[in-house]
């Protein structure tokens, strides 16, 4: 007998380049693994529900529809209200990532952000908008701008970063 | 496929094509034919809603149709590393560094911290193990920032 983790592992094997641009693409994924199109479906919202899969949608590339400019905020928050302020930081729809990161010798912030943007003027002032919904816990902060791709290799897994 | 790093022409996508970007961001129902409310919504048949999803892929306003997965759900593990490399060695850092396949992706940033890249590993243990060994190879501290809390993202790009 075939467990579900066999199956799921088959299913995210099969999908993790994507699905097919096909009105019924779950019917042909079952099609490749051998599977009826209800298990794959079944196995998909299982998966769904246990958070291994957030969605199934399109990836935009922020690029291309005009965010080119991006940079990876950096705040030193307390510690005793940082994930209450996380939560509202990783609401803003400019922003892809934000996450809480230990702190180190000579790096004291704790809250990263990525933000994104039209221009680096626009992205310093949603960096501004984020300096006052974080108003006097955040003590100092920063902001990293990519000057260069050094390598970028195909982490499918992930949501697409920048 | 290389990822597209400009604009699209301002005229490049239509209404239906600004409508389909924006609501398929959020996500397809799991059932037989996923598209079909959407189309619906948008007054066309599934194929034309289909061949439009191509084409807007085909110029790289799309990067991918499919399952997000949570890598760390998985089973994966993951670890963002910062390093101080002074510039007349950067360039060797850097082949240093990418030398090794766990380093999945590898920017250069404008700060102190000069070089930020991520290890994708298959165990948690695997990732001490590897910046120990870029520490041992380049002479250099490998600072590690692996996230402690990830939050909930409303990011959506409004096409």
């Amino acid at each position: 007998m075939t467990t579900n983790a066999a199956i799921d592992r088959r299913i995210i094997a099969a999908t993790t380049g994507g699905l097919p641009l096909t009105p019924a693409p779950f019917a042909e994924v079952a099609g490749w693994l051998g599977l009826t199109e209800a298990v794959v479906i079944d196995r998909m919202a299982a998966m769904q529900a246990a958070g291994v899969i957030r969605r199934v949608a399109i990836a935009p590339n922020h690029y291309a529809l005009g965010l080119v400019a991006n940079g990876m905020s950096v705040w030193d928050v307390d510690d005793a209200r940082a994930v209450d302020l996380g939560e509202q930081v990783g609401a803003l729809d400019f922003v892809s990532h934000c996450y809480l990161r230990p702190r180190a010798k000579g790096w004291s912030y704790n809250l990263f952000a990525m933000v994104h943007g039209h221009s680096r003027d626009e992205v310093e002032g949603l960096r501004a908008r984020i300096a006052v919904l974080l108003g006097p816990t955040c003590r100092a902060s920063d902001i990293l701008y990519s000057t260069r791709i050094l390598k970028k290799t195909g982490l499918r897994l992930t949501e697409g970063g920048q | 496929m290389s990822l597209r790093r400009t604009p699209v022409a301002p005229d490049a996508l239509d209404a239906t094509d600004r409508a389909i970007l924006n609501r398929m961001q959020d996500g397809l129902p799991l059932c037989p034919h996923p598209f079909a409310d959407l189309a619906q919504d948008l007054n066309l048949d599934e194929e034309a809603l289909i061949s439009r999803i191509k084409a807007l892929r085909e110029i790289g306003a799309i990067t991918r149709f499919g399952p997000f997965y949570d890598a760390e759900a998985m089973g994966g593990a993951f670890c963002l590393c910062a390093m101080e490399v002074a510039a007349e060695r950067f360039e060797d850092v850097v082949t240093l560094v990418n030398a090794h396949p766990e380093v999945a992706h590898n920017y250069e940033r404008t700060h102190r911290l000069n070089m930020w890249f991520v290890l994708a590993c298959e165990r948690p243990d695997q990732i001490e193990q590897v910046a120990v060994r870029i520490e041992q190879e380049t002479g250099l501290p490998v600072l590690r920032f692996p996230k402690e809390h990830e939050f909930f993202i409303g990011f959506r790009v409004h096409a």
